[in-house]
């Protein structure tokens, strides 16, 4: 069996016999058009039950949006309130200073940007590769790189912590950085999309008129892999942004990420209920807006880079 | 020559790779000396640079992954503190038979445990239930679907702030809400279980959308005359969704408790955050929701010891590995009950949606 999906996976449906035969295929349009799959139409209880859904997500966002926009006082009454007050500004900008909020804002756009760049271009690269060229042991790495999934980098937090000492980035924002550079799911992410949108045709006739791979890479496989990589860009973001175990053990208030900055609003520095929900605010404020404007391109991401069954 | 959009198919095998001597244009012009040059090239070129491009995750991969991992084994058996990282003190073992001897990591491993599965299970039924309804065609899907996914926007931190809140003993939303029912003031942060159900509260809340994206995806892959099919013999929705849906998409319901599992032994910024500063790094007063990840950081960072640190990631990672072995032991008994009991009868096999298309 050809490595289609994560070993894992192959696996278990090899030893379910009785599961219908996976379509294996990686379906890029299909995941993107909504009502693909089934016929049933929906009825008047799954829409309740599809709107009790979307309630318990939104809400507590609508509320942070409330309490952050209310005073201590009120946040304390009961019943809670319900509707936005009048002092939204007001707390956002005592966030903001108090919780370090625009410095850790402009390290976290940083961390997240460089971080997404990166993931994006060397899974690209080693995607191209797994996707595209034939070489000895192909397969072997592919299932050691998705193997590595299993290894959660938290357990190496110790020695992480150490080597960025000896190197003398302790507290620093390149010590976060480097060590999320690539990323598996990337990898295997690319891979799926090249495997099936890139025409082997086009790489031939590249090397036809005498282009060696990076060139290759450059002109025909960048240019293809457009739309995916901009998925994966804003997954890999998300991730890198909301990042936390190691941000907080690499650094220190001084130099925050906006997680990080986000515990000094527990720990006691800010009693004002108010202002903490503003700090929430405004830590994910940057994510809502890309979600907003880019739900539904994220939404395929995530669907495509899932495995099929 | 790459701006037009390429035809999406991909059929058969390329043609073999060309050499030096098929090359169109000038390649002739340089000579024979130069052309074997140019084949060397073209040789390398294809042989090694496939290497050079997957080389860059294997290195990052093997020196901020595979390298610490590795380490922290070496330095579970020093004692090493956070103040002279430098100087390491060889114990052997100690650290390890001093953890076994430790009730706080006992305590910390139940808790863990319990959170995971409060966390996990309900997690993943809620998923495989939201994505059967997403499944259906609806008017709006792309909002329910987007809707549910927002909580995976939100980071750790900021949601754990925002359900210490709601969470609140006196004023919190939810005390508000359950006052209704006759249940006053319950003290979320410093009685055990409630501790612990508020802090699954922020794990289900976070991940359930987007597990039930996943189970949405494969469930877009089973192919529609299985349904038909299913229906034909007269099978009720639900035992379509029971042996139609479920078995379809058991791949996908593997991979999402493997990554759950892996989430729940990590867990630390949401029991850090609810317990509201120094009380959080303890898991409460009593440790009543202290897990690995929050034990390992008081030691590393609170008490200065990085090689009990150590000790227990490396613990944490035996951890893992034992639960994977079981799960695949689990998963392998499960693959061969069925398989005999389809052996047996004949006639039940032939109406039920055949395995091989």
């Amino acid at each position: 069996m050809t490595i289609d999906t994560a070993p894992v996976l192959a696996d278990a449906r090899e030893r379910a016999p009785e599961s219908p035969p996976p379509s294996g295929r990686f379906r890029f349009r299909r995941a993107l058009r909504p009502g693909a799959g089934r016929t049933h139409h929906a009825g008047p209880l799954a829409y309740i039950l599809l709107g009790i859904a979307a309630l318990i997500s939104l809400f507590p966002l609508y509320w942070t949006v409330v309490a952050a926009s209310t005073d201590n006082t009120r946040v304390a009454q009961t019943p809670p309130p319900f509707l936005p007050g009048p002092n939204l500004l007001k707390n956002l900008g005592i966030a903001w200073q108090d919780a370090a909020m625009g410095k850790a804002m402009l390290n976290s756009l940083i961390v997240a940007g460089a971080i997404a760049l990166s993931t994006v271009f060397f899974a690209t690269l080693a995607g191209f590769a797994f996707a595209k060229l034939r070489f000895r042991g192909r397969n072997l790495l592919l299932l050691l790189v998705i193997g590595t999934m299993l290894v959660p980098p938290q357990l190496g937090v110790v020695p992480l912590f150490m080597m960025m000492a000896e190197l003398g980035w302790g507290q620093t924002l390149p010590s976060v950085i480097f060590p999320t550079l690539v990323s598996a799911v990337g990898v295997f992410f690319m891979r799926q999309y090249l495997k099936e949108a890139l025409p082997d045709e086009l790489i031939e006739a590249g090397r036809l008129d005498g282009a060696h791979s990076l060139r290759i890479f450059w002109s025909i496989v960048l240019p293809i892999a457009r739309p995916p990589m901009a998925v994966l860009f804003m997954i890999t973001f998300v991730h890198a942004w909301n990042d936390f175990f190691w941000p907080f053990i690499a650094l220190d208030m001084t130099n925050p990420t906006v997680p990080v900055a986000l515990t000094q609003l527990s720990a006691g520095y800010v009693r004002d209920q108010s202002v903490i929900m503003a700090g929430a605010l405004l830590g994910t404020l940057p994510l809502l807006a890309m979600f907003i404007v880019f739900g539904r391109q994220i939404v395929g991401g995530i669907m495509q880079g899932a495995v099929k069954g | 020559m790459a701006t037009s959009t390429p035809a999406a198919r991909t059929d058969g095998q390329p043609p073999p790779p060309p050499d030096g001597s098929a090359g169109k244009g000038g390649a002739g012009r340089d000579g024979a000396a130069g052309q074997s040059r140019r084949n060397i090239l073209h040789r390398l070129d294809v042989r090694a640079v496939p290497y050079a491009f997957i080389a860059p995750f294997f290195l990052i991969f093997g020196a901020f992954g595979l390298y610490p991992l590795i380490y922290t084994f070496w330095i579970s058996l020093h004692r090493v503190e956070l103040s002279t990282m430098d100087m390491m003190e060889w114990r052997g073992l100690a650290n390890f038979t001093e953890l076994i001897d430790d009730d706080r990591f006992w305590n910390a491993l139940t808790n863990t445990f319990t959170i995971g599965v409060i966390s996990t299970v309900p997690q993943l039924l809620m998923a495989l239930g939201l994505a059967h309804l997403l499944n259906y065609r609806l008017r709006g899907s792309t909002f329910f679907r987007v809707a549910v996914l927002t909580p995976y926007a939100t980071s750790i931190a900021a949601a754990a702030l925002v359900f210490t809140m709601l969470f609140e003993r006196d004023f919190g939303m939810i005390n508000w809400g359950l006052s209704f029912f006759g249940i006053e003031n319950v003290d979320w942060e410093n009685q055990k279980w409630p501790a612990q159900f508020a802090i699954s509260a922020i794990v289900i809340w976070r991940w359930t959308g987007y597990n039930a994206l996943l189970y949405l995806a494969a469930m877009q892959a089973i192919p529609r005359d299985l349904y038909e099919a299913a229906a034909i013999d007269g099978a009720s929705r639900w035992q379509q969704f029971r042996q139609v849906t479920v078995p379809g998409i058991s791949a996908t319901i593997v991979f999402t408790i493997v990554l759950s599992t892996i989430g729940a032994t990590q867990l630390f910024g949401e029991p850090l955050i609810f317990g509201q500063g120094p009380n959080g790094i303890s898991g409460g007063a009593d440790n009543q929701y202290q897990t690995l990840g929050l034990l390992l950081y008081e030691e590393g960072w609170k008490n200065y010891q990085m090689g009990r640190a150590a000790t227990i990631a490396w613990a944490m990672f035996l951890i893992l590995v034992l639960v994977f072995v079981l799960q695949r032991v689990v998963t392998g008994f499960k693959a061969r009950r069925p398989a005999r009991a389809a052996a047996a009868p004949q006639k039940k096999a032939e109406s039920t949606p055949s395995a091989t298309s």
